[in-house]
């Protein structure tokens, strides 16, 4: 378990204050000019000797990433972009740092704006975080009367403004060529890859796209040295972690823990058990809801980070956890995320806009129990093919939780849909016939 | 869920007040000169605040000309983004959340109590035409769970009891108090924090 000392997000329950005065007495901007100090190089290198990976989902390497933008500006200016719309069903913690440690994600923005040479860094807030977004906008406002970002930030010599985006209730933007559009002033719809954002982003400039968490960490990160931070978890796997446990838990709550904590551990100790004790429980969504779910079983023994859950066929994610227990009915709720799906589905490429709403209205039927047996090899049909024909990972998101239903509760969805087609009962059939005919006449 | 259908009675003029005026230029000076079609979203929002919670065709108009662009454009971001109300919605706007963290921890309860309390079909006015709800998709809360959003604010940790109060203060023009509902601050364990412990005695 990480100790007290070793968590970055000191403030993560509030219990001080989100204001410079106590940021500062935090550690927050202590030594933020000697960090620039040491140059794009050092930064860079500290950031990938730390292996820390994206906190948004995809768990890219940052140093990596920022070594993408090119090392000279020519004549197009660079961006940083910071993704706040988190979206995702199960995750919350971007919400309580912008809420409760802005600064510390200020003074991310000034470093990693430093190190990929970008003087113009806009902030993309969902828009339901409206309160959010004007938290942070105080603390930038405080920052920038302190000269801490401006002209002069914070004495690097650096020229640097921050802008807050708000959103306005668009899932798909959460996807980084989206989110470029939506700030350029059109429709969230995800661009094709490549050209990489890192080369032609925002305005057909180089940007640099970072979740906010990752972005949060950075200055930890350098002032304690990208050692420390690789020193916890594992290899490729490190550092710390804002976990998101919901669901039916006993208290749901946000923790920041290490890499690689057990599953059980999580649930058991910070979030007070699964309701009804352990052995109620059903499944747990380990990483939002576009991530598969896991069966008991693999719940007893999972360690939370990216590459034990690949291993187990889901994916970390974003950490948003969500529990299930025995209670519910788990096709219901996987219908649900379908419906999500479906609602969010930006419409660009027809596999996913058609074939989210096909899943989610097999999906209520499956619920009910009024599918027939064969369908249950349709809808995984229909899962493979939304699956790596769009554009964006929106398909993929869409579809995994529906194959992970399958691959773990068929029985289940079976036994409560046991026909058989109409058309099979009556073998003497010499050709097609239109079942909603058949049906007909049996009634 | 949102519908994105136009309203049928459209005021004939839209312009924005002067405090709006100020603002929707301050915001266009955000963004790269020539690039001012980046405000289009945050203009189309302050319109729906002047205008009643709800955007009608002729603040998109206002906006196109506002920005130079063409209206379609406009159009076009006022129905992708579910946020924008295109029909009137009421000066107290419920929104539901109801993906599935919500929905394991009993959100349908709070949407029967709407449907009891406010009116029968979401999107639709209450017989005072005070208020409106609807079912939305994650808010981003859900530690929080069930909770709902009243206009910008977020009201957490609820349950039916604490819902039906809440909409009677609201019919009695008050507005109550957001945030936690079971007493919480932030998003941390209730009673038993395992972390940053130290914090908490400091």
């Amino acid at each position: 378990m990480l100790e007290d000392k070793d968590r970055i997000f000191k403030n993560l329950y509030n219990d001080f204050g989100a204001d410079l005065t106590s940021a500062k007495q935090r550690g927050d901007w202590k030594d933020t000019k000697e960090i620039c100090g040491k140059g794009r190089e050092w930064i860079i290198n500290e950031i990938k000797a730390s292996e820390l990976r994206g906190r948004g989902g995809a768990g890219f390497p940052t140093g990596l990433k920022w070594s993408f933008a090119p090392k000279e500006v020519g004549s197009r200016p660079h961006y940083l972009v910071i993704n706040a719309d988190e979206s995702e069903p199960g995750t919350c913690k971007d919400r309580d740092i912008l809420r409760f440690e802005p600064h510390k994600l200020i003074e991310g923005c000034l470093i990693a704006s430093y190190a990929v040479n970008a003087h113009k860094c806009y902030i993309y807030i969902r828009g339901e975080y409206f309160n959010e977004g004007q938290k942070l906008q105080t603390a930038i406002d405080e920052s920038y009367k302190d000269g801490l970002i401006g002209k002069n930030s914070a004495g690097t010599d650096w020229e640097l403004d921050i802008y807050i985006h708000y959103g306005a209730g668009a899932y798909i933007c959460g996807e980084e060529t989206a989110l470029l559009e939506s700030i350029e002033g059109k429709k969230g719809q995800p661009r094709l890859k490549p050209p990489f954002p890192a080369l032609i982003g925002l305005y057909g400039c180089p940007t640099i796209i970072n979740n906010v968490e990752t972005i949060s960490v950075v200055p930890t990160i350098l002032r304690r040295g990208g050692k420390w931070f690789s020193s916890l978890g594992r290899p490729k796997n490190t550092g710390s972690k804002i976990y998101c446990i919901s669901g039916n838990v006993n208290n749901p709550c946000n923790v920041e823990e290490e890499m690689g904590i057990p599953l059980k551990e999580l649930i058991e100790k910070h979030a007070g058990g699964v309701i009804g004790g352990w052995d109620n429980l059903k499944a747990v969504i380990p990483g939002g809801s576009s991530m598969p779910l896991l069966p008991k079983e693999t719940c007893e023994t999972i360690k939370m980070d990216f590459d034990a859950c690949v291993e187990n066929k889901t994916g970390l994610g974003t950490a948003g956890i969500v529990v299930i227990n025995k209670d519910q009915d788990i096709i219901k709720c996987m219908a649900r995320i379908a419906r999500f799906y479906k609602h969010e589905s930006c419409g660009q490429c027809t596999p996913c806009r058609e074939g989210s709403g096909w899943m989610w209205r097999m999906l209520e039927r499956m619920a009910k129990g009024e599918a027939t047996r064969d369908e249950v090899d349709m809808l995984l049909d229909v899962t493979k093919q939304i699956e790596g024909h769009t554009i964006c990972a929106f398909g993929e998101g869409s579809s995994w939780p529906v194959q992970g239903l399958i691959r773990n509760f068929k029985d289940e969805i079976i036994e409560r849909n046991k026909f058989d087609p109409v058309v099979k009962k009556q073998k003497d059939i010499p050709y097609l016939v239109d079942q909603h005919l058949l049906e007909k006449e049996n009634a | 869920m949102a519908v994105k259908k136009i309203s049928k009675v459209q005021p004939e003029k839209f312009e924005f007040n002067k405090k709006n005026k100020d603002t929707a230029d301050s915001i266009i000076k955000n963004y790269p000169s020539g690039k001012q079609q980046s405000s289009v979203m945050a203009l189309l929002y302050l319109a729906q605040k002047q205008n009643d919670n709800w955007i009608p065709l002729s603040a998109m108009k206002y906006i196109a000309k506002y920005l130079d662009m063409p209206y379609i454009k406009v159009y076009e971001v006022a129905t992708f983004y579910s946020m924008y109300n295109l029909t009137p919605v009421g000066k107290y706007f419920f929104q539901v959340c109801t993906t599935t963290p919500c929905m394991l921890r009993g959100a349908y309860n709070l949407v029967d109590v709407c449907k009891r309390k406010i009116s029968e079909e979401e999107n639709r006015l209450s017989d005072d035409g005070k208020t409106s709800w609807l079912e939305v998709e994650c808010l981003g809360a859900c530690v929080n769970a069930p909770m709902l959003q009243l206009n910008e604010d977020y009201y957490e940790d609820l349950d039916p009891t604490k819902l039906e109060q809440i909409i009677d203060k609201i019919n009695n023009d008050e507005v109550p108090q957001p945030g936690s509902y079971r007493g919480r601050l932030s998003s941390e364990p209730e009673n038993t924090r395992k972390t940053l412990i130290g914090n908490k005695n400091a």
